[in-house]
């Protein structure tokens, strides 16, 4: 697949004009997906797709297009020479872009994992046999993902890797439900087998008489997951330095020093440890890490090709949309083993949902609990808790009302899949928060 | 065609197979302070294949339509139906799946390729030119968004569907600041979508409303917060929609009801004992579900899994009456649904999406609603959303907001939320605007499924008037 995507850019290079250049992406995957409802497989397949995206670059003038291959060599060496007698046509039709901004010192990459998944249809019998007797939903994605970059520079970069995800929910009734995942490079029965256990384990809290709390502030323990989700959905404009100088960002006030995190709170783009690729479409390397917020203040942006042109500063990588892909918060020092001592009364959130901003000037968003949300009394759950609104602010969650994070952190891998898997991932700890507000 | 010989040559002795092609051209035309983005035009070709043999299913997409590569597509798919034989939620051999023939194509009236390049990008300089009017001004940006989306379906026993449609997206953003405060006033919130062709420009009123969204973004500047309490709610077209979507749309998915979603999208609150019986809303409440609707955003014949598309109402003077589903999803529940079950594009298989889900409207004018109201607020334009997994408890935010006291719009207010439960909510609907206050929108990318798919909806709404609404502000 490399060979077969730099020998398409080579092609294309001998026919370049003198004041041409060319950038080349390349993104693709064969996946296999198989889900279940009631350990019940709904679907399943295979998905083989691999898309090549042009960038051709005349002076200032610079238009774009992506194209499907087949992986046939004639076939696609056709595909894209047509491609580019279309990028040539656009050109004589675009102004110059003031803004145009792309690698010209070429360096070289290669990150290259070796295959050791089993096949799809093997997890699929050992799953459906594992939860036999259980009201398991779930999917699981697994196969090769791809991303190159090559220009007629001489750059060339390729990461490939071979993983795994499968994220699943056991059901007692109605909503009442726990959520689980096992996502890596190879798969282990036993691990595997000890996860489906534990959810079973927490599955038994969840069939005793749930209870109704009202609207009102709470003593709260995210968990590693619902922390994903919080900074997951706070991060959707705050670290770009694009948002950032146009006021949009929802943390225009950490960015502007007109208010702070706990000092414990530091944020990372941290590459070297993520999943996704270390380069992005205009040829950029990301660096191994940005620091985005240092202790409780705010750090460096992430800053794409074009807002680098645009703000006359230096690209550090990001990708055009300037979020994180491989989110990375620092630990604290609650050793996990004490977080329920710790809770003392209060709720015990493991996860929560669909979360969007009601004030995004003030960083304030509102979500749903889902899934295993416990009260606890005395450092003891009690029962399971109603789903419940909330609507907070992230200057408080992270800031004045943080109690603690937990020493040990979890890598989530994320397990959407829009248009192709996602490679972006959060390693995150558990928060304490002294008082969190629930709405509805 | 070659594709359709090929299949039909290749096809397997199985219990059913079929083959959906897709061909999606994209073009993405956008100017950021006056500066037109790199043009992006992108092509997307491909198919996905689906065999059901013995009991079992299984589909393989690829974008090699060569002999070779459909070959191993089919047997791919053979495969999978092998290993999920005998494990399936259902029986799939025992569904009668659709052989239909037919064709659709959206009307177009002034062609995408009718107005050049050049011209195009001209004429979104020129409106993002008409839009940094004050200092306050920070960002503002015009785009086109077209899609262009051909798709062939076959089946084994001589079905075939070919379609075709043209997708426009337009969008204008406006964000002003001062004082500490940042406002965004947008086109619609990125629902004023529809099929057809440049013609939907005007239908939008594309080239009228960008001074008047700097005019509101700085007017809101300066507005107090909205006031919170229970209070009187009159909601645009451009924010029905979403509470359209939200609220009724993805509750009525049949997937959801079955449990299909459970693990991502979320459940519903809705079962299947209620069809028939169960009070949504007031009796002012009808919905339908349309596919027919020219222009509209979701518009087509048949699904992606080849059932004919038919209006249908699915709730009937705020009675539930029928399901989102598809025809899989109608076997499994034994109730009627709808030819809805779509795939986002050729990589995904077909789930239950909601198409066009529209608000019929009613008889009173936005001023006859206005009038009855002592204390609220009349809200426009999506900016938030959030709703729980079974489709309850929702959350929307809006750009745009207005005081309504003593039957009459007094000042703006900014940041204007609310929030409520689904059923309460739709049972307080008081009144529904009439077809003057109708507005045909939609939203371009609804995520669900596993794996993930964004998909088109289309949503009509007129404006509607709502009793006793939690409303606040922000910080």
């Amino acid at each position: 697949m490399r060979d077969h995507f730099y020998d398409l850019v080579e092609a294309q290079n001998s026919t370049l004009l003198s004041d041409e250049v060319l950038l080349a992406s390349f993104r693709g995957e064969n996946s296999d997906f198989f889900r279940l409802n009631g350990g019940k497989v709904r679907q399943a397949g295979s998905v083989s797709q691999h898309g090549v995206g042009l960038q051709l670059i005349r002076g200032e003038k610079t238009a774009r297009t992506a194209v499907e291959l087949t992986l046939d060599s004639a076939a696609d060496r056709a595909l894209v020479r047509s491609a580019m007698e279309k990028l040539r046509k656009s050109l004589e039709f675009v102004p110059a872009d003031p803004h145009l901004h792309y690698e010209t010192v070429p360096t070289s990459t290669e990150v290259v994992k070796e295959d050791q998944l089993p096949t799809a249809e093997s997890v699929l019998a050992k799953t459906v046999s594992a939860v036999s007797g259980l009201d398991f939903v779930g999917s699981y994605a697994s196969g090769s993902m791809v991303y190159g970059f090559a220009n007629s520079l001489g750059q060339r970069n390729w990461h490939q890797s071979h993983s795994f995800i499968l994220d699943w929910s056991l059901y007692h009734v109605e909503d009442r439900a726990v959520k689980a995942s096992y996502s890596g490079f190879e798969w282990k029965d036993e691990e595997f087998q000890q996860r489906l256990e534990s959810a079973r384990s927490d599955l038994e809290v969840m069939k005793r008489d749930p209870m109704t709390i009202e609207p009102g502030k709470y003593r709260v323990y995210l968990a590693p997951d619902a922390v994903a989700e919080f900074v997951g959905t706070m991060s959707w404009s705050a670290f770009g330095v694009r948002s950032q100088k146009t006021k949009q960002s929802s943390l225009r006030r950490l960015a502007e020093g007109e208010a702070q995190f706990d000092p414990q709170v530091t944020v990372m783009e941290n590459t070297a440890d993520g999943l996704g690729p270390g380069f992005q479409r205009e040829g950029f390397l990301k660096p191994d890490a940005v620091t985005l917020i240092r202790d409780g203040k705010i750090g460096d942006p992430l800053v794409s090709a074009r807002s680098a042109k645009e703000y006359g500063i230096a690209s550090n990588g990001a990708d055009p949309w300037e979020g994180p892909v491989s989110f990375d918060m620092a630990p604290g020092e609650l050793p996990k083993g004490e977080v329920l001592a710790r809770l003392g009364t209060g709720l015990y959130v493991n996860n929560l949902w669909y979360m969007n901003y009601s004030d995004r000037d003030s960083c304030r968003m509102t979500g749903m609990t889902r899934f295993a949300t416990f009260w606890v009394e005395d450092g003891k759950v009690v029962a399971p808790v109603k789903v419940m609104r909330f609507d907070e602010s992230a200057y408080r969650v992270l800031g004045e009302e943080l109690e603690g994070m937990t020493r040990e952190r979890e890598m989530i891998a994320a397990s959407e899949a829009y248009g192709g898997r996602s490679p972006q991932s959060f390693r995150v700890p558990g928060v304490l928060v002294r008082a969190f507000e629930f709405t509805l | 065609m070659e594709l359709e010989r090929l299949f039909r040559e290749l096809a397997p002795d199985v219990d059913f197979c079929s083959l959906r092609y897709e061909s999606e051209r994209s073009e993405s035309l956008h100017v950021r302070q006056d500066v037109p983005l790199p043009v992006g035009s992108d092509a997307d070709v491909g198919a996905m294949v689906t065999v059901i043999d013995k009991g079992g299913l299984g589909y393989a997409a690829t974008p090699d339509l060569s002999r070779s590569g459909l070959e191993r597509a089919l047997r791919r798919a053979a495969d999978w139906a092998k290993a999920t034989a005998g494990h399936g939620v259902t029986d799939f051999s025992a569904i009668e799946m659709p052989h239909p023939t037919g064709s659709y194509a959206t009307p177009v009236e002034k062609a995408w390729d009718s107005l050049d390049l050049a011209s195009k990008v001209d004429m979104l300089v020129a409106e993002s030119k008409r839009l940094k009017t004050d200092d306050r001004v920070v960002d503002w940006q015009v785009g086109l968004d077209y899609n262009h989306r051909e798709t062939v379906y076959l089946t084994s026993e001589g079905g075939k569907v070919e379609q075709s449609f043209d997708f426009m997206v337009p969008g204008i953003d406006v964000t002003a600041h001062a004082d500490g405060e940042t406002i965004s006033r947008s086109l619609g919130g990125r629902g004023a979508c529809r099929q057809g062709g440049l013609e939907v420009l005007d239908a939008v009123r594309f080239r009228e409303v960008g001074p008047e969204l700097v005019e509101d973004a700085l007017a809101l500047l300066s507005a107090p917060p909205c006031p919170s309490g229970d209070m009187d709610l009159v909601l645009a077209p451009d924010q029905m929609i979403l509470q359209v979507h939200e609220s009724i749309g993805h509750p009525l998915e049949l997937d959801r009801i079955l449990g299909d979603e459970r693990n991502y999208a979320g459940r519903s609150f809705v079962t299947l004992d209620m069809f028939g019986s169960f009070r949504y809303g007031s009796d002012l409440l009808n919905i339908t579900h349309d596919p027919s609707r020219p222009f509209q955003f979701a518009s087509y014949a048949f699904d992606d899994e080849g059932s004919a598309s038919e209006r249908e109402y699915l709730i009937q003077n705020g009675i539930l009456v029928r399901a989102l589903g598809g025809c899989v999803s109608q076997h499994r529940a034994g109730v009627p649904g709808v030819a809805n079950s779509r795939a986002s594009s050729w990589n995904r298989p077909p789930i239950d999406r909601m198409a066009n889900v529209n608000l019929e409207p009613g008889t009173s004018s936005l001023e006859e609603m206005i009038g009855s109201v002592e204390n609220g607020v009349y809200m426009k334009t999506n900016t938030s959303w959030s709703i729980d997994d079974s489709r309850n408890k929702f959350q929307f935010g809006c750009e745009w907001g207005q005081r309504i006291e003593n039957g009459r719009l007094t000042h703006l207010v900014k940041k204007p939320n609310y929030r409520g439960i689904s059923r309460t909510f739709w049972r307080n609907l008081a009144a529904v605007g009439n077809e003057d206050t109708l507005e045909v929108l939609g939203t371009p990318n609804c995520g669900k499924g596993e794996p993930s798919q964004a998909a088109r909806a289309g949503h009509a709404a007129p404006a509607c008037l709502f009793r006793d609404t939690a409303v606040f502000g922000g910080e």
